[in-house]
């Protein structure tokens, strides 16, 4: 598993991308009228290159989103800032939790950000109780990797 | 327009994920393990996100349609039942196993992480056959789930 590494506690650069984050969602929903949940947007794309059983249709914006997250961290990078990023390093964990998010999110039908953020802000009791789930399993799934099964 | 406006969207959410600290696995990591190495910060990215869609979404909703689509288009499922907390499970464990969630994956990309290259991957292969299966096991309700 992945070393324990601290991590500072960053609440206003923390409360600041949320900004960003609840802004670009805002966005979203006045602009094309929809849910910023990033599960869907990528089931667009993967609906553009692949037939996907109820992939949505306007795949247009959703592509140029999807472009828009990548070049985030290097526009970033161009305007001297750093990227903090520690990535686990063990790959067969890490197919296994790519594989337990794309499955989990499209049966669930959301990820933080469809179910997490926009979900609650529209005050939705199913994403609630989906928030409230993803999060207690994701609790107690590093407490039994980290403390149990020991790091 | 669509595009230019889409890029630009992706790009405010990608750069609040960056900033905030959620692009970075292991702090999300340390978010989740309230035994251990706690790190909060992550709840000041759900509390300052959520709050600021809520008050912004009724902004925009007093409008009659979004500036430029036809109309809102709402989740109109209202279903709890196993699917839904079952596949938030599954999402969760996931989550807790790599650190990443879909947006993070994403804005891992361009720094080519072993790790992230695996994921990615196996995240669309996943929401792939998850779409798969959710058209096999409920044909009546097409159309009708996002």
């Amino acid at each position: 598993m992945e070393t324990l590494t601290t991590t500072p506690f960053t609440p206003w650069a923390s409360l600041f991308g949320g900004v960003l984050i609840g802004l670009s969602a805002v966005m979203v929903m006045g602009l094309f009228g929809r849910i910023a949940g990033i599960a869907g947007i990528t089931n667009g794309f993967i609906g553009a290159v692949l037939p996907t059983p109820g992939a949505p249709g306007d795949r247009d914006w959703r592509v140029a989103f999807l472009v828009g997250l990548v070049a985030a961290p290097l526009a970033l990078m161009l305007a001297g800032g750093t990227v903090q990023q520690t990535v686990p390093v063990s790959l067969g964990g890490m197919a296994v939790a790519g594989l337990l998010v794309g499955l989990g999110t499209a049966l669930g039908g959301g990820c933080t950000s469809g179910h997490g953020v926009c979900g609650l802000a529209r005050l939705s009791p199913r994403s609630a109780v989906a928030v409230g789930t993803f999060m207690a399993a994701g609790i107690a799934t590093v407490f039994v990797l980290r403390h149990v099964l020991g790091a | 327009m669509r595009i230019a406006f889409g890029f630009l969207a992706g790009l405010v959410f990608g750069l609040g994920l960056v900033i905030s600290g959620m692009s970075d696995p292991a702090k999300v990591l340390n978010f989740l393990d309230i035994a251990g190495t706690w790190d909060p910060s992550l709840a000041f990215v759900m509390g300052g996100a959520t709050v600021t869609a809520f008050l912004g979404y009724r902004l925009v909703w007093r409008r009659p349609a979004p500036a430029i689509d036809a109309r809102f288009d709402l989740p109109t499922n209202r279903r709890i039942d196993g699917r839904l907390v079952g596949g938030a499970a599954l999402f969760g464990i996931g989550w807790g196993i790599g650190g990443f969630c879909p947006g993070p994956a994403w804005t891992a990309l361009p720094l080519f992480a072993p790790g992230t290259l695996v994921f990615l991957p196996a995240m669309l292969a996943g929401l792939w056959l998850g779409a798969h299966g959710r058209s096999l096991s409920l044909p009546t309700l097409k159309g009708s789930v996002r």
